[in-house]
């Protein structure tokens, strides 16, 4: 029973843990290509932004004596969210809304992203350095075990305080997400845009207004994603660069430009990271007796350092079967 | 005073004009119908009423106000409504959202415009909850038109309604076109089908090369052997 409790560790709490990040991040990605038509590359460093906030809200907060029952990460993060929205409306009036303005294409826009993205690894370097740093520096990491002697393991399932709280927080932003964009007015409106831009300014929709929400929504997400990712492993300037393009496999699987796509696509790619890494083998060792010898110790399919492998591989297999995406996605 | 007129309206996109100076006038009460030969310029009429291209000169003037070059989200606040000829739906969202973004601008209770629609096209009511981009040619047509009206305009703007429909939903499309016009909103439509189109308008407007050919009601561009022989195709 052992085994398969480690099964239940390392595919299923990992792959929900690695799927929340991606599709938080894929749904902000998705949005921006349904809005604005680019592929907003710098996404992933807004997410290292956002824990980066946290980050500091977490040591002023500690330092202003404040306890709570929460972790001090999760009791600042919706100011922070608030501040990430408000830094992602700013990098848009910055840089992406001038070159908008004068009807640049959206390659342009997407090189503007690359440059997004080394400005704020750059300034993020600039002034925290290039150390990583630990939201648990000074409280240890609660861990939850459970105990499964019920069904004969002698292993507990292991998760973390904060992968309990990235998977539930991520359940709060898909659903109160789908609700904005099924109930609102400004959610529909920005369904409308996504589906028909000029179409919707014809409607007399607020298409600025609706750009507006948009970097709102995108820059909230990522803080949450950031700060998740953040508080599973260590924070550090490269954080969340490092899987952007997992990121990006993933909204592109699930059809660009569909949100539903996008968190599906997410978790596909988490389950199937951790379960191509999976050693197989672990499942068998309780029959390894009635087992012929051949059979090796090694079943992963692919070797961890390979893992990035993975989502480009169920990239390639979706375009070929259904280039549109698993859900019909938008084209550019 | 006219609810829309062009005078001496110059546009295009970018390059030589394609309108060279029309002039137009439609008042509450007119079907406006703009026939003649491909290239004519009659979207690009349509177009510069609704800020959609660069008008460069002569003025666009709606309920006697100046709205040359107004962007196109202001002017459905004024009371103009635009359906476009292709892509007039949003395909992935139902027929009732599609209702629902055009009272957009709305902040009032709109269900009861939402009935009237779908008393206007009762196939839509059925069909209420159904992707738009899954109907068929007419009944897009219907959501299209359906959308424009959900804002109450006063002044509706078709492009080719009659697009691709097969004869029968043209003249259920006419047919509403006239009623809806009794309602007291005015139509300003370009139509492909210029003889039925005609029939129907009180005020016709013959353009050919980015200019006025002929102007008169339905009835007299139909009687007149130069436009019949023109452009009516004898």
């Amino acid at each position: 029973m052992n085994e398969l409790i480690f099964f239940v560790n390392k595919v299923l709490v990992s792959g929900m843990v690695l799927g929340s990040i991606y599709a938080l991040g894929a749904v902000g990605i998705t949005l921006i290509f349904g809005i604005l038509r680019f592929a907003h590359f710098a996404h992933g460093d807004m997410m290292t932004l956002g824990a980066f906030i946290t980050f500091i809200l977490t040591v002023l907060a500690a330092s202003l004596g404040i306890v709570a029952p929460v972790p001090m990460a999760i009791l600042v993060l919706p100011l922070a969210m608030v501040l990430a929205a408000g830094m992602a409306l700013a990098i848009d009036k910055g840089f992406y809304a001038p070159l908008r303005a004068r009807g640049a294409k959206p390659v342009i826009l997407l090189i503007a992203s690359i440059g997004v993205t080394l400005m704020i690894q750059g300034l993020i370097r600039l002034f925290s350095g290039v150390s990583s740093r630990s939201f648990y520096a000074d409280t240890p990491k609660q861990i939850f075990r459970i105990d499964m002697s019920a069904i004969g393991a002698t292993r507990p399932i292991v998760i973390t305080e904060p992968q309990l709280w990235m998977v539930v927080l991520t359940i709060v932003a898909v659903l109160a997400l789908h609700f904005f964009l099924t109930r609102s007015r400004l959610g529909k409106g920005m369904r409308a845009m996504a589906d028909n831009a000029d179409l919707a300014q014809v409607s007399g929709i607020n298409t600025q207004l609706v750009v507006r929400v948009t970097w709102i929504i995108a820059g909230s997400l990522a803080a949450l994603a950031g700060t998740m990712l953040a508080l599973d492993v260590t924070l550090k300037p490269d954080l969340a660069f490092n899987i952007i393009l997992p990121i990006f496999a993933a909204a592109i699987v699930g059809g660009l430009g569909h949100s539903y796509g996008a968190i599906a696509g997410g978790f596909l790619v988490g389950f199937a990271e951790t379960m191509s890494v999976f050693n197989w083998a672990v499942l068998l060792r309780p029959f390894k007796e009635t087992l012929p010898e051949w059979i090796p110790n090694d079943l992963s399919i692919v070797p961890t350092e390979y893992k990035l492998t993975v989502a480009f591989t169920i990239l390639i297999i979706v375009l070929l079967v259904k280039p549109t995406g698993l859900f019909k996605g938008v084209s550019s | 005073m006219a609810l829309v007129a062009l005078e001496n309206v110059e546009a295009g996109y970018g390059g030589a004009p394609i309108l060279k100076g029309i002039n137009m006038e439609v008042d509450a009460s007119d079907i406006g119908v703009i026939v003649g030969p491909n290239g004519a310029g009659k979207s690009t009429a349509l177009k510069s009423i609704f800020g959609l291209l660069k008008v460069s000169s002569g003025a666009v003037k709606f309920k006697g106000e100046d709205v040359t070059n107004s962007l196109p989200d202001k002017l459905v606040y004024k009371g103009l409504s635009f359906v476009p000829q292709e892509h007039n739906v949003f395909t992935s969202m139902s027929v009732n959202e599609n209702l629902e973004m055009g009272a957009f601008i709305r902040k009032d209770d709109f269900s009861d415009t939402i009935a009237s629609v779908y008393d206007m096209f009762p196939p839509l009511k059925e069909k209420r909850n159904q992707p738009a981009g899954e109907l068929s040619g007419g009944q897009r047509q219907m959501v299209a038109m359906g959308r424009a009206l959900m804002s109450q305009p006063s002044l509706l703007l078709l492009d080719e309604p009659s697009a691709g429909l097969s004869p029968r939903y043209m003249l259920e499309i006419f047919e509403q076109i006239v009623k809806i016009n009794s309602s007291g909103v005015g139509i300003l439509m370009v139509e492909q089908n210029a003889r039925q189109a005609l029939a129907f308008a009180s005020k016709g407007f013959v353009l050919a090369n980015g200019q006025n050919k002929f102007s008169g009601t339905g009835r007299e561009l139909l009687d007149d052997p130069e436009v019949a022989k023109s452009f009516l195709g004898g």
